[in-house]
């Protein structure tokens, strides 16, 4: 039991870990930056690897008609720092009950929240991707849409675009692993073997 | 058959091949591996940065080593309507003399700022010869950031030499001229025309400053440098026309057997400064520095120097006789030998520091020049190299105890041994070489790969292109027993000297580009939607933006002729590489060339009514031939209203800059009308 609380109270510590960590990085390279251009996406902001990246990276999408990239156009941005906290929260009530339903419970969140937290990123890559300004775009190609990829290597024009979790995308999913980790555990609040011990704590002593 | 005739032809060229292995080879005959070690495949790096004078162009050029490709030109103190240098509001005062503006000169000998006596990449001066000045490039930006011109002086070529850490660069004038300067007859040279020798504070970038000045006889002086190790304390300064000739020199001046180094003892030299035996005069000279923050170039007015007589500071001077019209004076890695390159002389005299300090401890004394003692020749001399060949100008070393030495009337290197004064090598060079330099090679620590040799004639080098040529340089393998030609290349204007160092010194430290944040230029417009035209009287000023792929505001109305118009135009992208330039139609002046984050500005006086295009002259994107805009002069009086438009992008800013802050305040400039 106390190993399934420790297990849960470092999965929550993780949770919180990653509000300080990127969670997804996209960089791009081209013949004209060879040195690579890209941003990190964290709970609440979106920032350049490099300073300038970013301005850099706006810059050069005005050609398509892409909007610019800002934290204060992504909405998301605001509450999603709630959400890691909450789940943090839910992952600490769940080491206080120490039950496997309740990490069962936690694990669910966690799936169910990620799986809409990817879903999320990608119809805002879409958005993006998709709905440019063709009235002001420069460079138009019929048919081109300029969808980033989720995970992996798409070629955008000129540029590799490469999408990968970061940081904080291995903190969430270590912690996730340490939930299952405490919902595979023997013993605990719901085990016969512990309802035993609670039920004759005499025996536990040994004869008297 | 056909195999038959081939393996002849196989035989026979094998037979001349090896007939050719036996014909001794011109030397000069480029060896087999040469293009090897002078390739630099694309995508590498040169080992060194090697800084070349520009001569009479007033700019300075940087070459790679050993690929001998150009890097950059360097404005320093001739307008270079390339980029603008010296027509922009922020660079025009570079070149501010006392006689007005200067807006070209010759420079000669390039100088990396030391550290112990070892070249250190903080900075690079740089002389104009004509009117005497010396200038600071930063090396961080390739940048000149300030020149300070040298007052009492005429012909600023003993210059800009520096002592072990840059405390002072020096400047002695190769003219002596009445001190103060005024109307005097020239057949008065022998009495009052005067040569000086002036020390330069030069370690605190912005605040060069004549600290003192040496009142010298009225002789030519044309090179120095300073002691190192033992000698360091010590500044040499070689002289010619030491019969004081004013008229038909080359003749007049080469009478003499014997001419001076000057041995300036510049440590005893501040002490007396210091104790108050230099005396103020009024002399106006004009320093101009570039102000770190707004990068805008200031011009201050200077009206006195401290003027030292030797006679108050006995020991500060001491004459070394030295044969004949000697050009260089270099002093080896040691410190120890003082190599003088006499141009008419048949030797190489090289002077001993240590019997220098004996004779003045023994006063062994050929009299003496208003104060200053002549030192016997013999008692200084440590050897003369014989038999050199003709014309020796200036020697550099390699660090291993060998020197190399240019001859121009011979046209060739000569390479001899320090200590035993005996030729071991010669190679031809082609033709006339002015100076060599060998990177670091006048320092305590020579990076002894290579020597470019730097010639006046080139004649058959080069495909010919009409009665001008350029000036050639000739990169040579200094690393075997033998020297190796390897490699000729053009260079621009006409290099005197160079220097060198080992690229790594500075490539990391290159500044990408201005942060748009820091830029503090006060027409600076930092985002399109900051861009505007305002009236100020019968001036303009534009603030104009531009990134790829355009200008804004990009259409200009309410211009009236009479006006004068300030096109203050900021470069707002912040990566590295991304320059946009500026132009317009009739504009008297140059183009613009604006680097990242940088604010620069051109003033305009239109001179008739019209609809003026400018555009950006850098290929800066693909849509740089669309990034272009129009500006409307009308008349005199005219009712059309100041405007300037805003782009689609300035807008959605405007916009979120209203939605997220209050209401735009505190800015004067004016917006009007929606394109």
């Amino acid at each position: 039991m106390l190993r399934r609380r420790l297990l849960m109270i470092a999965a929550a510590a993780l949770v919180v870990g990653a509000l300080a960590l990127p969670l997804w990085e996209i960089r791009l390279v081209a013949p004209q930056y060879p040195e690579g251009l890209g941003f990190r996406i964290h709970a609440s902001n979106v920032v350049g690897i490099k300073p300038n990246d970013l301005q850099s990276i706006n810059g050069l999408n005005h050609y398509i008609g892409m909007k610019p990239i800002h934290a204060d156009l992504i909405p998301e941005l605001r509450w999603i720092p709630w959400i890691v906290i909450g789940l943090a929260l839910a992952g600490l009530a769940a080491a206080w009950r120490a039950s496997r339903g309740a990490v069962g419970a936690w694990l669910a969140a966690v799936v169910v929240l990620g799986t809409a937290g990817l879903w999320d990123f990608r119809s805002w890559e879409y958005d993006y991707g998709h709905n440019l300004d063709m009235e002001n775009a420069i460079i138009v190609v019929p048919g081109m849409s300029y969808q980033p990829p989720l995970l992996g290597s798409k070629q955008l024009l000129n540029f590799t675009a490469t999408s990968l979790p970061a940081s904080g995308a291995f903190a969430l999913g270590a912690a996730f692993l340490l939930g299952v980790g405490a919902l595979v555990m023997p013993g605990g609040p719901g085990s016969r073997k512990a309802r035993r011990t609670r039920l004759h704590p005499a025996l536990a002593q040994g004869p008297a | 058959m056909s195999h038959r005739i081939s393996g002849r032809i196989a035989i026979v060229a094998a037979a001349v091949l090896a007939g050719a292995c036996g014909t001794p080879q011109p030397q000069a005959l480029v060896t087999g591996d040469a293009a090897q070690k002078v390739y630099v495949a694309p995508g590498h790096y040169d080992e060194f940065y090697a800084f070349l004078s520009g001569g009479y162009s007033g700019n300075v050029s940087v070459y790679g080593l050993p690929s001998g490709r150009m890097l950059k030109i360097i404005p320093v103190f001739s307008q270079f309507p390339e980029n603008g240098y010296g027509y922009t509001q922020e660079t025009k005062a570079m070149l501010q003399t006392t006689f007005g503006e200067v807006p070209w000169d010759d420079t000669h000998h390039a100088e990396l700022s030391q550290t112990n006596g070892v070249p250190d990449g903080r900075w690079l001066f740089i002389n104009g010869n004509n009117t005497p000045r010396i200038a600071r490039i930063d090396l961080t930006r390739f940048e000149t950031d300030e020149i300070i011109q040298i007052p009492n002086s005429a012909g600023g070529h003993a210059a800009p030499f520096t002592t072990g850490n840059s405390e002072y660069v020096v400047s002695a004038t190769r003219f002596s001229v009445p001190i103060p300067n005024g109307d005097v007859p020239i057949e008065d040279f022998k009495t009052r025309f005067k040569g000086t020798i002036s020390f330069i504070r030069a370690d605190q970038p912005g605040k060069m400053d004549i600290a003192f000045q040496i009142l010298m006889p009225g002789y030519d002086y044309d090179l120095g440098h300073a002691g190192k190790g033992p000698s360091d304390g010590w500044f040499f300064f070689s002289s010619y026309d030491t019969e004081q000739a004013y008229s038909k020199l080359e003749m007049n001046a080469s009478k003499n057997d014997k001419d001076f180094i000057a041995a300036v003892h510049w440590k005893l030299a501040e002490q007396c400064v210091k104790d108050g035996k230099a005396k103020p005069m009024p002399s106006a000279y004009v320093h101009n520095y570039v102000d770190e923050k707004t990068r805008i170039a200031v011009s201050e007015r200077k009206t006195s120097v401290l003027v030292l007589e030797p006679s108050a500071c006995p020991g500060v001077v001491y004459f070394l006789p030295t044969p004949k019209s000697p050009h260089g004076v270099d002093v080896d890695p040691t410190g120890e030998y003082i190599v003088a390159g006499g141009k008419l002389a048949t030797v190489i005299p090289v002077h001993s520091f240590s019997k220098l300090q004996k004779a003045i401890a023994d006063k062994a004394f050929d009299g003496d020049l208003a104060g200053i003692p002549i030192l016997k020749y013999e008692s200084v001399l440590a050897g003369e190299v014989q038999k050199p060949g003709l014309g020796p100008l200036h020697t550099e070393f390699d660090g291993k105890g060998y020197a190399y030495t240019s001859m121009f009337i011979s046209s060739e290197v000569v390479k001899w041994k320090l200590g035993t004064w005996e030729v071991v090598d010669r190679i031809p060079v082609y033709y006339s070489i002015g100076h060599l330099m060998i990177p670091g090679g006048d320092s305590k620590q020579p990076w002894g790969k290579y020597l470019l040799a730097m010639d006046k004639i080139t004649k058959d080098r080069y495909l010919p292109t009409g009665p001008e040529l350029a000036q050639s340089a000739q990169l040579i393998d200094i690393t075997g027993g033998k020297m190796k030609l390897l490699l000729d290349f053009p260079t621009t204007g006409e290099p005197h000297y160079a220097q060198a160092l080992p690229a790594a010194m500075i490539k990391e430290k290159q500044v990408k580009f201005f942060s748009l944040a820091n830029n503090a230029n006060p027409y600076v417009t930092r985002s399109e939607a900051d861009g505007g035209i305002e009236r100020k009287g019968r001036a303009i000023h534009v603030k104009m933006i531009a990134i790829r792929s355009h200008f804004a505001p990009d259409n200009l109305e309410g211009v009236q002729l009479g006006d004068t118009v300030y096109f203050h135009v900021t470069n707002i992208e912040q990566d590295w590489d991304i320059v946009h330039g500026f132009a317009l139609l009739g504009m008297n002046t140059a183009n613009l060339i604006l680097l990242p984050g940088d604010t620069r500005t051109l003033r305009w006086v239109p001179q008739a009514v019209g609809v003026y295009p400018f555009y950006c002259t850098d290929f800066c994107s693909a849509l740089h031939q669309e990034m272009q805009g129009y500006i409307r002069v009308s008349p005199l009086g005219s009712n059309v209203a100041l405007r300037a438009n805003i782009s689609p992008r300035a807008a959605t800013q405007e916009a979120r800059k209203v939605g997220l802050l209050s209401p735009a305040s505190g800015d004067h400039m004016q917006h009007a009308g929606n394109q």
